[in-house]
């Protein structure tokens, strides 16, 4: 039991809050790049194998267009379907093959990513989904390639709600990155399971959950104003003109 | 006759619940250089698998399509892609993307073959400023109304100096005004550049307004084709037919009515006044339909001649001889 009169306690709850804060940080942005880097390609792939898509035929074969699908899909679902606190300690060798070791923050960052992966892979795929597969036709018509018509239509149209899907993914990394203590992952989580829960320090507690909340606000407010700035679609469009006409009224 | 785009003999078959469903059977269509050519038919007809059949978009299960002297159903996927920039698409929805400005949309294109940077700015204010939307460069298409879209869409498709513009129902989503502007817009590009214009359209007044030559296009079979005003002296034409709609034909036992069609030099001839002088004839006018078509005043009257038999047949005979088209739809003759 910690003694919140005691005169070290302030300057150690800080310092702790700090050292886990920065190491939440450290490992959810490290898992949001690797993510993006590998989710972003595997969400287009997944919605380019389907069936008269885009790569419904790579190297000019349907059928392992079909199979490349099916085993995406299949990765994709056992990926999302798995609890996060069993898929950590199953991936315990391959993290040791990637890291070097199964402990600490670093290492934490290996089950992070996989289980946000196949997470915004899907939300990739449904934003691509959304896009009207006549933009697709006019690329075509004006002569674009397969590789044009991802990164000149299919991604840039899907901006805005991939980077929603981004802003909750980053929340669950998150949340499960405070689930990482039990590999001895450090970060917010372990702050508060050693000090808060093994300890019995409330004020602990009550400190990691307000920094995980306000980390969770900030971040969905900034990209709730990135997708707007994004998105040129009519609701952007018409609330700046009701701004506009309301500015107009006094004179009228 | 030099072609721009010759379609021969395609086929297309789509997989459905009931078995098979045949959009298009055996179709051919020869568009000349410089003119604006238009398919007409109803919903269901096949055309807009025609229309995305000439650049490929579907490719035909047989047949050939050639465009401006290359087999485009010949090609393999690089060379083709390179050879649909000759070919440019207007859409019914415009398909414009939401994420970029005016400009940026029409640069697509220009992105796409590889073009530098100064040559898609200045290209692209060239363009947007032929079709009168220079001023909305930096604009997002959620900003425009729905004529201005389909200006940045024409914009899009011309940018790339095509050989010839598709037009997929480009005015059905907009408003009879609107319509007029953009197929004005067409004409004066068709003129202007001397670009080739294939259209597809379920509404008669396109054809009438700006098309030099026709097809009717009815459940995947090309019916009709050929010039406006030749369809017009065609005995029978269902095309002309439309295009001069005169209603029903009403009943009245004993009369002959007839059905007069004027083209070209016989359109400003006082016909029917001349008819009730030399044949004494009370002539009276059921219905009348006239359009300026390819520059050339032609229409078609619905006649009642209430004379004897033979003198109806002399009437009759009498127009002929002046090269008008005779239909006898009611009575005797």
């Amino acid at each position: 039991m910690i003694d919140p009169s005691s005169s070290d306690f302030w300057p150690g709850l800080f310092h702790v809050l700090m050292v886990g804060t920065g190491q939440t940080l450290y490992m959810v942005s490290v898992a949001l790049v690797i993510t993006v880097l590998v989710g972003l390609p595997l969400g287009v792939v997944l919605v380019g194998t389907e069936p008269g898509g885009l790569f419904s035929a790579p190297f000019g074969s349907r059928r392992f267009g079909v199979v490349a699908n099916r085993l995406l899909e299949f990765v994709v679902n056992l990926g999302r379907s798995v609890p996060f606190i069993i898929l950590m300690v199953a991936l315990i060798p391959f993290t040791r093959l990637v890291v070097g070791t199964f402990i600490g923050t670093t290492a934490s960052i290996v089950p992070l990513t996989v289980v946000a992966i196949p997470f915004f892979a899907r939300m990739v795929e449904i934003a691509i989904k959304e896009v009207d597969s006549g933009l697709v036709e006019a690329a075509e018509s004006l002569g674009a390639t397969r590789w044009q018509i991802v990164s000149k239509v299919l991604v840039p149209e899907a901006l805005s709600p991939m980077i929603l899907g981004m802003s909750t993914t980053v929340t669950s990394i998150i949340n499960f990155s405070a689930m990482v203590g039990v590999v001895a992952g450090g970060g917010l989580g372990d702050v508060a399971v050693r000090f808060g829960y093994q300890r019995y320090s409330t004020i602990h507690m009550v400190a990691v959950i307000i920094i995980i909340f306000l980390l969770v606000m900030a971040l969905q407010g900034f990209a709730n104003w990135l997708a707007r700035r994004f998105s040129h679609q009519g609701r952007v469009a018409r609330s700046a003109r009701t701004a506009a006409s309301m500015r107009v009224q006094p004179a009228l | 006759m030099p072609t721009v785009i010759s379609v021969r003999n395609i086929s297309k078959t789509f997989p459905s619940a009931g078995g098979a469903t045949h959009a298009l059977s055996n179709v051919s269509l020869e568009v000349a250089p410089g003119e604006i050519f238009g398919v007409i038919g109803q919903s269901g007809a096949g055309k807009s698998t025609l229309i995305r059949a000439i650049n490929l978009l579907e490719r035909p299960d047989t047949g050939t399509v050639t465009v401006d002297g290359e087999e485009l159903t010949a090609l393999p996927a690089d060379e083709l892609r390179r050879a649909r920039r000759k070919v440019g698409m207007v859409f019914q929805h415009f398909n414009l993307l939401e994420g970029r400005t005016v400009q940026g949309n029409v640069e697509l294109g220009l992105e796409i073959s590889g073009a530098s940077r100064a040559e898609r700015r200045s290209r692209s204010l060239e363009i947007l400023d032929l079709v009168g939307l220079a001023h909305k460069a930096a604009s997002f298409p959620a900003e425009l109304s729905g004529g201005q879209k389909q200006r940045v869409g024409i914009a899009r498709a011309l940018v790339g100096r095509p050989k010839v513009l598709l037009s997929d129902e480009a005015t059905s989503a907009l408003d009879p005004e609107t319509t007029r502007s953009i197929l004005d817009l067409i004409k004066t590009i068709n003129i202007e550049l001397g670009l080739t214009v294939l259209l597809i359209t379920h509404e008669m007044d396109v054809v009438k307004r700006v098309c030099d030559s026709a097809a009717l296009l009815n459940g995947g079979r090309i019916q009709e084709q050929g010039s406006v005003v030749s369809l017009i002296s065609t005995p029978g034409s269902q095309l002309a037919h439309d295009l001069f709609p005169l209603g029903e034909v009403p009943a009245h036992p004993g009369d002959t009515v007839i059905d007069v069609t004027f083209s070209g030099g016989t359109a400003d001839r006082p016909v029917i006044a001349q008819l009730a002088r030399t044949y004494c004839l009370d002539v009276s006018i059921l219905g009348a339909a006239i359009q300026t078509i390819g520059g050339n005043q032609a229409g078609r009257t619905r006649l009642q001649l209430p004379g004897t038999p033979a003198v109806n047949d002399e009437a009759i005979r009498a127009l002929r001889g002046q090269g008008m088209l005779v239909e006898i739809v009611g009575g005797h003759s």
